[in-house]
């Protein structure tokens, strides 16, 4: 039983967090929650294209490091415990990955290597109005090599240079693959919760676009790459909420309220020792998701659904009761909490929201029950 | 990352399944797993534990001089996984091996150690612990049972309660009151008592569940000789620590039907496709998977001879949590018919009625949720202790 992350990885992840918590705290996070012009924290982006960090689990033979999921997971924690203000989700979960999933060797060769070194910031872009990512209701159409519809919200879209694009495409879906400085393409940013990341609707008007993957795939190819996404920001998602925990636990000693630490009090005991449980639970999920990620195994369906609702539910969680164990002045703005509260939403419906994955766990469940 | 065994762990795990081919019934595939304390045959659970310990099996951990295999935490996890494949009648060694007879090994006197632990470990003495009294259960340094120097001997009066395997017992450790005039942790001390003593009455409860599994033990005027006290006069809370401490690492399974169950139990029902009982089906599936994970990763630090960390301290608020829950739309799920507790009537024989009944017990035996909750936040997070307003006061004046 070797259920953990080797010597080297833990290293990595060590690494990466005394990068973060030295470079990246959360007055590099405010930077950009305060300006509404700022896309993300330039000076912090810069560093981590220096370390290499995009390239963590791109092939060397397309300019990456060369190393793996798992490595690639341990740096996820970190950048989800600093609520790093800048586009590597968007641009290595989704966007690398969907095109590492579907992409042919001419695309891969050009743009992977431009996104392990910097030059290249990616998105994804599937939704186009409330509800959840449905193939079958896509308005942006893909016909004769030119992309045109509107996608809302893109997280990261203002900046990104590239996106991977949902698109009807014929009677079926495709994922495309478009550049976003051409005469095609508008953007403007669009005002979220989540500040820190910042998000665009982009319109298309018969923009060059190439296909990804085969005509018709879209769909499938759509959720390999979500699957693929929950799990790294399971981790992201842990590590925001550990983060929670330690706020709460650290604010629950120091705050007295009638003579006494206000954590003596099992009415906040009872609700850390919760918060405690299921980051646990999440983290374990999330291990799983990692393992079935970086095998290929044929249980990655379940396992990132099953990471995906724990992280969710587990940062959610934390997040809210860490204001609440603040009390007031967890309802200020100069007080960390709520740039916590901010992110676990972001991440709890980026990728689609916990009840779409608890239906795709229960699918899986019913596939394997029926195998 | 991956699951298998190292090369001396796959050494181990074969030896440890060739025995047990040799002496025991695989458990059929399709057994539906018991719920709540199994029947058993004392005397076949007698005769398989004295197989074991002839073989080294019995007490992995032990060192070899006491019978034991010199083995380690890992070994005794993997032995505990291949034996539970088979029709292994095991029980009521669990609370002496795991508990009281290291208590005894860890104060009592070589004349103790020569006279019990033998026959303990091979099965032909069984012991019980006495801790927990009607009014003290969570706090249970708040006991009043008496313990009162006579001579060479100690009278104990007063009752113990949910003592497990009481009725079948030899001998146990049990917890006095020595001192009433010190604050209460500081005047406690453990004695090794005769359960066949004149003065002993074992008297099984009748539990909210209907069985009666467990018991209360009454002591009136029970002599203890000194020579039978484990630790100093006084000592005895230290003593009760350890004996806690050593409780068997929780390795076992699922104690009821899971979402494996329910979901078989849907799905016949044509109850499968409801939505909300879809996303808890998820929410479930999410639960056992993070209990059964949490555990790999516990077993992940024993197979690197490390201490696991305090991960280890949440799965019994999540299981007896989740299997209530389970249970509970279980029988709803079964309308006015979910009443039906009858095996012969009732869908899946009955397993979601029986564990709905028993689950209670399982969400206070052994610690609370609410003292699992005060580990957790105390120990782990390191918050301040709960309000001890009793701790400095003899206990008399309590």
């Amino acid at each position: 039983m070797n259920f953990d992350f080797s010597d080297d990885q833990k290293f990595l992840r060590e690494e990466a967090r005394k990068f973060l918590s030295a470079k990246c705290t959360t007055a590099e996070v405010r930077a950009v929650l305060d300006d509404e012009a700022m896309s993300h924290n330039e000076d912090v982006w810069k560093q981590i294209v220096e370390m290499g960090w995009l390239g963590t689990a791109i092939a060397e033979e397309h300019g990456g490091l060369g190393l793996g999921m798992l490595e690639l997971c341990v740096i996820a924690e970190e950048l989800g415990r600093a609520l790093a203000p800048v586009p590597f989700a968007s641009t290595v979960y989704f966007f690398a990955e969907a095109l590492k999933l579907a992409g042919s060797d001419a695309q891969n060769s050009a743009i992977l290597p431009k996104v392990a070194d910097g030059s290249v910031i990616g998105c994804i872009a599937a939704s186009e109005g409330p509800g959840a990512v449905e193939a079958g209701k896509l308005t942006t159409e893909f016909k004769d090599g030119k992309l045109s519809g509107t996608k809302i919200p893109v997280t990261d879209g203002d900046v990104a240079t590239h996106a991977v694009v949902l698109a009807k495409d014929g009677a079926g879906s495709s994922l495309v693959l478009v550049a976003l400085d051409q005469a095609g393409v508008t953007h403007s940013s669009i005002e979220t919760i989540e500040p820190t990341r910042s998000h665009a609707e982009i319109v298309f008007d018969g923009a060059e676009a190439e296909r990804l993957g085969a005509q018709g795939d879209g769909d499938s190819l759509y959720a390999e790459t979500m699957n693929r996404a929950a799990v790294l920001l399971a981790f992201e998602q842990t590590g925001g909420a550990s983060v929670c925990l330690d706020m709460a636990t650290e604010y629950a000693k120091e705050r007295h309220a009638f003579g006494r630490p206000i954590g003596g009090n099992q009415a906040i005991k009872h609700k850390l020792a919760e918060m405690y449980v299921k980051n646990e639970v999440a983290r374990s999920n999330a291990y799983y998701g990692a393992w079935a990620l970086s095998t290929d195994a044929a249980e990655l369906p379940e396992a990132a659904a099953a990471a995906r609702i724990a992280a969710s539910e587990a940062f959610w969680f934390a997040s809210k009761e860490n204001i609440q164990t603040h009390g007031g002045m967890g309802f200020t703005w100069e007080v960390d909490c709520h740039l916590y509260y901010r992110r676990a939403k972001l991440l709890a419906v980026q990728a689609g929201a916990p009840a779409i994955w608890k239906e795709k766990l229960v699918r899986a469940l019913e596939t394997r029950n029926a195998a | 990352m991956n699951f298998d065994d190292t090369p001396e762990e796959a050494a181990f795990r074969a030896e440890a399944h060739a025995f047990l081919t040799q002496h025991l019934e695989p458990r059929k595939a399709n057994a539906i797993r018991s719920r709540g304390p199994r029947k058993l045959t004392l005397e076949k659970a007698k005769a398989w534990q004295k197989v074991k310990a002839d073989n080294q099996f019995a007490q992995i951990t032990w060192p070899k001089e006491i019978g034991g295999r010199g083995g380690t935490s890992m070994q005794q996890v993997i032995w505990n996984q291949a034996e539970a494949k088979f029709d292994a009648p095991t029980g009521p060694f669990a609370i002496g091996l795991g508990m009281c007879v290291p208590t005894v090994i860890a104060f009592g006197s070589d004349a103790h150690k020569a006279r019990f632990v033998q026959p303990a470990l091979h099965g032909e003495e069984i012991w019980c612990q006495l801790f927990s009294e009607p009014s003290a259960g969570s706090d249970v340094a708040g006991l009043k049972m008496k313990a009162v120097k006579d001579g060479d001997d100690w009278v104990i009066n007063g009752q113990k309660v949910w003592t497990t395997g009481a009725q079948f017992s030899d001998y146990g450790i049990v917890l006095t009151r020595t001192d009433p005039s010190v604050p209460k942790h500081k005047g406690l001390t453990m004695f090794i008592v005769d359960m066949k003593a004149p003065g002993v009455e074992v008297r099984p409860i009748h539990q909210a569940s209907g069985g009666r599994e467990f018991n209360e033990v009454y002591f009136t005027d029970v002599r203890i000789p000194d020579s039978d006290r484990l630790g100093d006069p006084g000592m005895g809370w230290k003593v009760a620590l350890v004996t806690l401490m050593n409780e068997r690492l929780a390795v076992g399974g699922s104690p009821g039907p899971d979402w494996q169950e329910i979901m078989d139990y849907a799905r016949d029902a044509g109850t499968l496709s409801n939505a909300a009982f879809r996303e808890k089906l998820a929410d479930w599936y999410v639960a056992a998977q993070g209990y059964k994970l949490t555990k790999f990763r516990t077993q992940t630090a024993l197979s690197r001879g490390e201490t696991p960390g305090p991960e280890n301290s949440i799965g019994k608020i999540i299981t007896a949590n989740h299997l209530q829950d389970i249970c509970n739309s279980a029988v709803e799920m079964q309308d006015h018919y979910g009443l039906i507790v009858d095996k012969d009537k009732a869908p899946a024989d009955a397993i979601f009625q029986e564990s709905l009944m028993w689950a209670p017990g399982l969400r206070i035996a052994g610690g609370t949720d609410e003292i699992l909750k005060n580990i957790i936040a105390e120990r782990v997070l390191g918050l301040p202790q709960d309000v001890r307003v009793d701790k400095d006061k003899p206990f008399s004046e309590l």
